[in-house]
């Protein structure tokens, strides 16, 4: 177990170099230059282009400027915008207001999504596994933004039940309709594996044996049924925390939080890699551990898997 | 000129003050502005792109902020009117060169520290001193001395040569007389030079701002206007409150003012239509589509025009646009009236002079191409011997032009028979730097909003060879001759008769096409029973009653 963790530890070395490198030198690729439309529909100063190519050492080869950001990332400095804003401040800032909404939308999909897989799973072809099809084909079938913008019109601005945006204390209660919004599609995919799952491993011969043995039914579905059909669930769970950190883009602009999509998509667009990179960075982190977190707990789940 | 970065260079304009209708559900609430005194307001603003220096801030979101942060020695009357003394008590000039400044005695920064002739002088001296990078440096350049502070690099900043450093760190221009009086001597004679003191590039800067920074300063700043500045959470708030010691005529009626810095306007519109947000400046599309925001918001809907102009302008390095005969034939192709209509809802309007008729000293009217009659387009086609290829008009795509580009373009395809179509380029970025370098290969789309409300800030900018914002390269020596003998004139309305005659000469070159005037639809919440737009279009917060 430690030999396999150490391992995995040490294969996130190259992936780490690798993805941050190929973030960087995408960025810097993309065409434009920072400065062509920044000062709108006029050149900008020559001396100002002069100042900040020297400030930002823009007038290096990418593999110099790549290398003198990772220097100082490995001291923990992750730069600054070119508004002179610190990225380590506005990463502290917008990381915790996308972990939030991401957990939120988290806890909102397992305990829905998998509530209607294990109900649809032990009941098949009822009315209520009719239902849970149907709707979820249809939260699947619509893109994100339509479900963010009718719900938050719904709620919002019509009924008035919550306010239509988050304010800068992300409360629970504010983030629980961005939440539902952001992890709906997933909460229909891990409605649709847990019920397949459960169905598949219904007619296991362990469970057979458990209900021959006499056992309760809500100690087979509980202990022997639902542990084992979790595996591909856990899997989903896990990798998409990452997926709805890096996905809420949209979410985050329809509800007006200050998170880390919002950060990344206007830091494309200005052409600041280091603020990409850094975001980015993070995020790779997130998604190595998650996957790591993933594969122990299906040794926690299923017993016959073991790491040596 | 400030741009915002989302509505993509077009920024906000403005002009007509404009008293929201708000007082006939308000009168008889008993309100009367009692409880304005302690009250506090939330309005829409947008994360500024730098720090807060008035210098250094070229777009709307901050230069909103710097705005209502400084009060500058003229302000622009919210009705678009020629500029008022402000912090100045006289400015005074004989011949538009040397002009003596007095300004009034005992106003106070933020952190109450007396606002002296020095703070002036100190402030432009920073921004003109070519190391120090200032966005608005080209603002002084009509000073005498700037030369030695503001050094071009000789081969662009993009060259290996590196900028010589200036010879000299103050403008010989700028003179000190003593604590309420300066003295500032120009390098040719500017009629218009006191209507550009309003512009944030000449605020005052207090003697805290030259003890550190420029950056750090600008996350704190101190000003001299209406409100005090309180803090900044970065893409959430910039809270301001209203400044007690504020001795000049725009004091604060409310307190305080939240400036909720939104990313989306859907967002923003949601937060309006449920009491969140008190102000709105630009409603999303998607409200204005099918008149829904006049629906949503009734008396609180405020609709104007702004002293901006959408453009399409012709490349001329390039040999196929060079003839005027084929651009009057464009210009006279295209149905400004029906792309108003049905693209804009008539939320713009269709453009009919060369300088946006809500600035002083601009002539409406006066662009004789500007109507729709297709008959003379065709034979101008043909005098100026037809067009082989393809046109294609280019713009940004990261905002909404694709609709009315593509209409121009087919309309052009329709009327004249040209092979024409519209393109877009991805980003503003990749778009201005093709502009920038010379590197269009057809028509491409403009806009132009006045930096400060004088028609020489429509005619020097675009139309002069050498202007800032004349990329087409567009040049004629008359109208280069008449435009700097109204420039240097000794008096405005001299000023402005002498532009009238070089605009006329434009209009037979038609160097670009005037398409539309813009419009500003915005709304308000209905805690606020009255309130005026400035003569660009934001909220005047000073002018609010709830």
């Amino acid at each position: 177990m430690g030999r396999y963790l150490l391992r995995r530890l040490l294969q996130l070395v190259p992936v780490f170099i690798g993805t941050t490198f190929m973030i960087y030198w995408l960025v810097w690729s993309v065409p434009g230059d920072p400065f062509a439309g920044k000062c709108g529909e006029r050149r900008c100063p020559d001396t100002y282009i002069a100042f900040m190519t020297e400030k930002y050492q823009l007038d290096q080869p990418v593999w110099v400027q790549y290398a003198t950001y990772m220097k100082n990332l490995l001291q923990g400095d992750f730069g600054t915008k070119f508004s002179g804003q610190s990225i380590n401040d506005i990463i502290l800032t917008s990381y915790p207001n996308t972990l939030k909404l991401a957990l939120v939308a988290l806890g909102i999909e397992a305990v829905i999504g998998l509530g209607a897989g294990v109900l649809t799973g032990l009941r098949r072809n009822g009315f209520l596994d009719n239902l849970v099809l149907i709707s979820t084909l249809f939260l699947i079938a619509l893109p994100i933004f339509v479900i963010g913008f009718v719900t938050q019109w719904l709620f919002g601005v019509k009924w008035g039940i919550v306010t239509p945006t988050v304010s800068s204390e992300m409360r629970f209660s504010e983030l629980i309709l961005p939440g539902f919004v952001l992890g709906s599609v997933s909460m229909a995919y891990i409605a649709r594996v847990a019920r397949t799952s459960i169905a598949e491993n219904r007619r296991g011969d362990y469970v057979r044996t458990a209900i021959a043995k006499g056992l309760p039914m809500r100690r087979v579905v509980g202990v022997h049924l639902l542990r084992n059909s979790l595996i591909p669930v856990v899997t989903l769970l896990g990798t998409d925390l990452g997926a709805l950190m890096g996905g809420a883009i949209v979410t985050e602009g329809i509800f007006g939080i200050n998170g880390i999509g919002r950060q990344v998509y206007r830091a494309i667009l200005t052409k600041e890699s280091a603020t990409v990179v850094s975001i980015v960075v993070v995020l790779v982190l997130v998604y190595l551990l998650m996957n790591l977190l993933v594969d122990l707990l299906y040794a926690a789940l299923d017993p016959r898997i073991r790491y040596e | 000129m400030r741009v915002s970065k989302r509505a993509s260079a077009v920024a906000l304009g403005a002009a007509f003050a404009l008293i929201a209708s708000g007082c006939s559900s308000g009168g008889n609430e008993g309100g009367e502005g009692g409880n304005s005194s302690d009250g506090a307001v939330t309005i829409h603003g947008v994360q500024p792109e730098n720090p807060l220096v008035p210098a250094n801030t070229t777009e709307t979101g901050g230069g909103k902020i710097i705005d209502d942060l400084w009060t500058g020695l003229v302000e622009y009357p919210n009705n678009g009117g020629a500029p008022q003394n402000a912090v100045a008590e006289s400015i005074e000039t004989t011949d538009s060169k040397v002009f003596k400044i007095k300004i009034k005695e005992n106003t106070k920064f933020h952190d109450g520290t007396v606002v002296k002739a020095k703070n002036f002088v100190d402030a432009w001296n920073w921004a003109a001193y070519s190391p120090n990078g200032a966005q608005n440096a080209s603002f002084f350049a009509d000073i005498d001395g700037f030369a030695d502070v503001n050094k071009e690099d000789p081969d662009g900043p993009d060259g290996p040569q590196k900028a010589p450093e200036p010879t000299a760190d103050k403008m010989s221009g700028l003179k000190v007389v003593d604590d309420w009086n300066f003295e500032v001597t120009l390098a040719a004679p500017t009629a218009v030079f006191p209507t550009k003191l309003g512009y944030s590039a000449f605020m005052p800067l207090p003697d805290a701002f030259f003890s550190q920074k420029a950056e750090d300063f600008g996350k704190k700043p101190i000003g001299n206007g209406p409100v005090k500045f309180v803090s900044w959470e970065d893409d959430v708030a910039i809270k301001l409150t209203r400044f007690d010691d504020y001795s000049l005529r725009d004091k604060m009626k409310v307190k305080d003012v939240t400036v909720k810095l939104y990313q989306d306007e859907n967002a923003a519109y949601n937060d309006l239509l449920s009491g969140n947000l008190d102000f709105l400046e630009s409603i999303p599309v998607s409200a204005l589509a099918g008149d829904k925001w006049k629906s949503d918001l009734g008396d609180r809907a405020m609709n104007t025009t702004t002293p901006t102009t959408a453009f399409i302008a012709f490349p001329f390095y390039d040999k196929r646009f060079q003839n005027p005969k084929l651009r009057k034939a464009v210009s006279l192709a295209i149905d400004r009236q029906e792309i108003s209509d049905k693209i804009f809802f008539g939320t713009r309007k269709p453009a009919d002079s060369w300088a946006n008729p809500l600035t002083p000293g601009a002539k409406p009217g006066n662009c004789t191409v500007c109507k729709f009659d297709a008959a003379q387009a065709k034979q101008l086609l043909t005098e100026a011997g037809g067009f082989q290829g393809e046109m294609v008009f280019y713009y940004n795509a990261d905002s909404s032009h694709k609709e009315w580009m593509d209409a121009v373009a087919q309309q052009v395809k329709t009327n004249l028979g040209i092979n024409a179509r519209a393109e877009g380029m991805p980003t503003f970025a990749v778009f201005r730097a093709a502009v920038n370098a010379h590197k269009m290969k057809g028509p491409y789309r403009a806009a132009w909003q006045q930096d400060y409300p004088d028609v020489e800030n429509w005619v020097n900018p675009l139309f002069v060879k050498g202007g800032s914002s004349n990329d087409g390269l567009y040049s004629n020596p008359e109208v280069d001759r008449l435009a700097k003998e109204a420039s240097g004139a000794p008096s405005l309305e001299a000023s402005h008769e002498k532009f009238a005659e070089a605009v006329a000469l434009v209009d037979q070159d038609v160097p670009s096409l005037p398409i539309y005037f813009y419009g500003l639809q915005s709304g308000h919440s209905e805690k606020i029973k009255k309130m005026e737009l400035n003569n660009v279009g934001e909220a005047d917060i000073t002018t609010i009653e709830l």
